[in-house]
C-alpha cells in the first residue's frame, strides 16, 4: 500500500518532465504521446530560430547583471538582517522576502507601468531590475543561514589582531559565508533563468528572455520544437546543480547524500 | 612600583538602562597579571572589552602606556585578546591563525615564519601547524589562541574567561601552564574569571568586582584573609557571617548572647554594631574549655574527600559553616554534639557592600 503510494507520487513528480522529454524527440509535427519514432529535427530547429538565439543572449545578459547585482545587495542585506536592531531587521525581512508572496502579475504590472513612465521598456534595464529583486529573497535567505552560524567573536578576534573592518570582513566573514554564497548565486541564477511571468510584461520583441521567447512561441505554433527547448532547460539546470553539488562545498542544500 | 601599563579612568559603560560597568578606576602595573573577578553580570568582561576596544565608555577615559586611547578602535589598539571561545578561525589552519596578526602588521615573511615557529613550539604545538582548529582538542585550540594573541608581542594579553570552556583536569593543567607561559614572556595581563580559584592562583592581584564597581583590589591572600565587604567575603571562599555588638575594644556579643574574645580587629568601639566573617577552615573541634568555646550540634554533613563540611547549629539558631580536616578524629553524623572553638585571631571584620578599600 505503502509502496504504491510512494510509486503514485513519484509518478506524479516525474511525469510532466517525462513526457516534455519523451515528445521532444518525436518525429512529427504533433505533440503526441508516446512519441511515434525518434528524431532530433526540433533540436535542430530550437538552435537555428533567430528568435531563440537572440532570447538566449538576453537571458544571458539580464541574468548575468541581476545576480552579479543582486549577490552583493542581498549578502549586505543577510548581515544587516542579522546584526541590526530586531524590529527594524523583521521589517526590512518582510520587504526583501515580498517577492515570494506577490503575484507574479501584479509585480510584472507595477513594472511595466513604472518602466514605462521611466521610457527604459526597450532596454533591458527594467528586466534586469525585476529579476534583482525577485531574487534577493533566495540570496538573502541563503546568505542568511550562513550569517546565523557565523560567530560574531570571530570579526571581533580579527579586529583584536589588528584587522581593519573591511580586512576582517574579507579575511575571516567571507570565506565563512562561502557555502551561503555558493548556493544563493545557484537558486539566483535558476530563478533568474526560469522566470516568465514578471518578464512576460517588460519584454518586447527585441529584449524577451528564453522563457517568454518559449511562451510567444507556442501562442503561434504547436510542434515540439518547444518541448526540445524544454528539454535543454531540464538539462541545463540539472547538469548546473549536479556541477556545483559535485564540486563545490554547498553543505547539501541541494542534495543529500553519504 | 612598577610603571602604569593600563589606566581606567572613571569608566562608565551603560546598555540601554542597565549600567554593566559605574565609574571603575583601575591601573594594572608592568607586567602583573591582575584578574577581574566577580560573578556574571559584574562588570568584569564589560570593563575588559573597554580595554580591547570592543565597546566604548559611555563616560570615562582608557589610557595605555600613559596615551589616551579612549577614542581608538580595537584594531588600532594592539593588545592580545583570548577569548572563551577561543573565536580561532575555522577556515584557517592553525600556522595562518597563529600568523594572522603578523600578516595585517605587514611584517615580512621570513620574519612571520620565524615568530609563528617560535610562538607554536612556546605553545607546545609545533607538529600541529597544518591541522584546522577543529582537530584539535579544547585544550591544543586554547593553546593556539594563545600563540596566536603573543606571537606579534602585544603591550597587554587579555584572558576573557579563558579556562572555563576545558574540563576540571585539563583547567588546572592550562591554568599553571597559563601561569608559565606569562611569567616567561613578561606581558601585562588581565584575566577575566568568574573563579575563584583560579584567580587566587594565578593572579598577582585580584580586583573583585560587583555590581559594576570593584568591592576589593588586592593581592590574593590579602583578599582571602581580610576581605574588605561582606560581598568578598561570601564569593571568595566560604564563610560564616556573624552579625553582634562590640562590648570592649577586643570583645564582641552575638545577637542570641555569646560573648567572643577578638583580636586583631583596630578601632572595635563598645556600642558599636559589627559583622564578622570565619572561615570554616578556621573553626577547630575541641574537648576543652575556654574562651570562644562552644556546644553545637550537626545539622549538614557534606564529605568532599580532603575534609568533612559541616554546618553546625549553636545557640540562637546561628548556624556555623565548620571544615574538618579528613581523616577526621571522630565519626561524623547529623544530629551529634560537637563542641566548637573559634580562635580569637580567625575574625574577619566586614565592611558594608560598595565601600571596598580597593583603589
Amino acid at each position: 500500500m505503502l509502496r504504491l503510494a510512494v510509486l503514485v507520487l513519484l509518478a506524479f513528480m516525474t511525469l510532466p518532465t517525462v513526457v516534455v522529454v519523451a515528445v521532444s524527440f518525436n518525429p512529427t509535427a504533433i505533440l503526441s504521446f508516446p512519441p511515434s519514432g525518434l528524431s532530433l529535427r526540433w533540436y535542430v530547429n530550437v538552435i537555428t530560430y533567430p528568435q531563440f538565439q537572440r532570447a538566449a543572449w538576453n537571458s544571458l545578459l539580464v541574468t548575468a547583471g541581476a545576480v552579479a547585482l543582486a549577490m552583493p545587495i542581498g549578502t549586505a542585506a543577510a548581515l544587516g538582517l542579522a546584526r541590526g536592531r530586531p524590529r527594524a531587521a523583521s521589517l526590512w525581512a518582510t520587504v526583501l522576502l515580498s517577492p515570494l508572496v506577490v503575484p507574479g502579475v501584479a509585480a510584472g504590472l507595477g513594472f511595466l507601468i513604472v518602466g514605462a513612465a521611466l521610457g527604459l521598456l526597450r532596454s533591458r534595464v527594467v528586466l534586469i531590475a525585476a529579476h534583482v529583486a525577485l531574487v534577493l529573497p533566495f540570496v538573502v535567505r541563503s546568505v542568511g543561514v550562513s550569517v546565523r552560524n557565523l560567530d560574531p567573536t570571530l570579526e571581533r578576534a580579527a579586529a583584536s589582531l589588528g584587522a581593519t573592518p573591511w580586512r576582517a570582513f574579507r579575511r575571516v566573514t567571507l570565506p565563512l559565508l562561502r557555502p551561503g554564497l555558493l548556493a544563493a548565486l545557484l537558486f539566483a541564477v535558476i530563478v533568474s533563468l526560469n522566470e516568465f511571468v514578471v518578464s512576460l510584461f517588460i519584454s518586447t520583441r527585441l529584449t524577451e528572455i528564453l522563457p517568454v521567447a518559449m511562451f510567444t512561441y507556442v501562442v503561434n505554433y504547436t510542434d515540439p520544437t518547444i518541448a526540445a527547448l524544454s528539454t535543454l532547460f531540464i538539462v541545463g539546470t540539472f547538469v548546473i546543480v549536479w556541477l556545483a553539488d559535485r564540486f563545490l562545498d554547498l553543505g547539501g542544500v541541494f542534495l543529500h547524500h553519504r | 612600583m612598577a610603571r602604569a601599563v593600563v589606566e581606567l579612568a572613571g569608566c562608565t559603560r551603560d546598555y540601554g538602562g542597565i549600567r554593566a560597568v559605574a565609574g571603575l578606576d583601575l591601573v594594572v602595573y608592568e607586567g602583573e597579571l591582575l584578574s577581574l573577578l566577580g560573578p556574571s553580570g559584574c562588570g568584569k568582561t564589560t570593563t575588559l572589552n573597554l580595554i580591547a576596544g570592543f565597546v566604548l565608555p559611555t563616560a570615562g577615559r582608557v589610557r595605555i602606556d600613559g596615551q589616551d586611547v579612549t577614542d581608538r578602535p580595537a584594531h588600532q589598539r594592539g593588545l592580545g585578546v583570548v577569548f572563551q571561545s577561543y573565536a580561532l578561525f575555522p577556515h584557517l589552519s592553525v600556522w595562518e591563525n597563529v600568523a594572522f596578526g603578523l600578516r595585517e602588521r605587514r611584517t615580512p615573511r621570513p620574519e612571520i615564519e620565524r615568530r609563528v615557529g617560535a610562538a607554536l613550539s612556546l605553545v607546545r604545538l609545533d607538529s600541529r601547524a597544518e591541522h584546522r582548529p577543529a582537530q584539535l582538542s579544547g585544550g591544543m585550540q586554547q593553546r593556539v589562541a594563545l600563540a596566536r594573541a603573543l606571537v606579534y608581542e602585544p603591550r597587554v594579553l587579555l584572558l576573557d574567561e579563558p579556562l572555563a570552556a576545558l574540563d576540571k583536569k585539563l583547567r588546572e593543567e592550562m591554568r599553571s601552564e597559563l601561569r608559565e607561559i606569562q611569567r616567561s614572556v613578561g606581558i601585562t595581563t588581565i584575566f577575566v574569571t568568574h573563579d575563584q580559584a583560579e584567580a587566587l592562583g594565578l593572579s598577582d592581584r585580584i580586583a573583585v568586582m560587583h555590581g559594576g564597581r570593584i568591592e576589593q583590589l588586592g593581592a590574593p591572600r590579602e583578599i582571602y584573609e581580610r576581605p574588605a565587604t561582606r560581598f568578598v567575603a561570601e564569593f571568595i571562599g566560604a564563610s560564616t557571617v556573624l552579625r553582634g555588638r562590640a562590648t570592649g575594644p577586643d570583645r564582641v556579643a552575638l545577637a542570641d548572647g555569646v560573648a567572643l574574645r577578638v583580636l586583631g580587629l583596630a578601632g572595635l568601639r563598645a556600642g558599636e554594631a559589627v559583622e564578622l566573617a570565619i572561615r570554616p577552615e578556621r573553626i577547630r573541634l575541641t574537648a576543652g574549655a575556654g574562651e570562644n568555646v562552644m556546644d553545637g550540634r550537626v545539622v549538614g554533613v557534606v564529605y568532599q574527600g580532603v575534609q568533612t563540611e559541616l554546618t553546625v547549629e549553636i545557640g540562637g539558631g546561628q548556624r556555623l559553616l565548620v571544615f574538618v580536616a579528613e581523616p577526621a578524629p571522630a565519626a561524623l553524623a547529623p544530629g551529634q554534639a560537637l563542641r566548637l572553638h573559634l580562635p580569637a585571631d580567625a575574625f574577619m571584620r566586614l565592611g558594608p557592600a560598595g565601600e571596598g578599600a580597593g583603589r
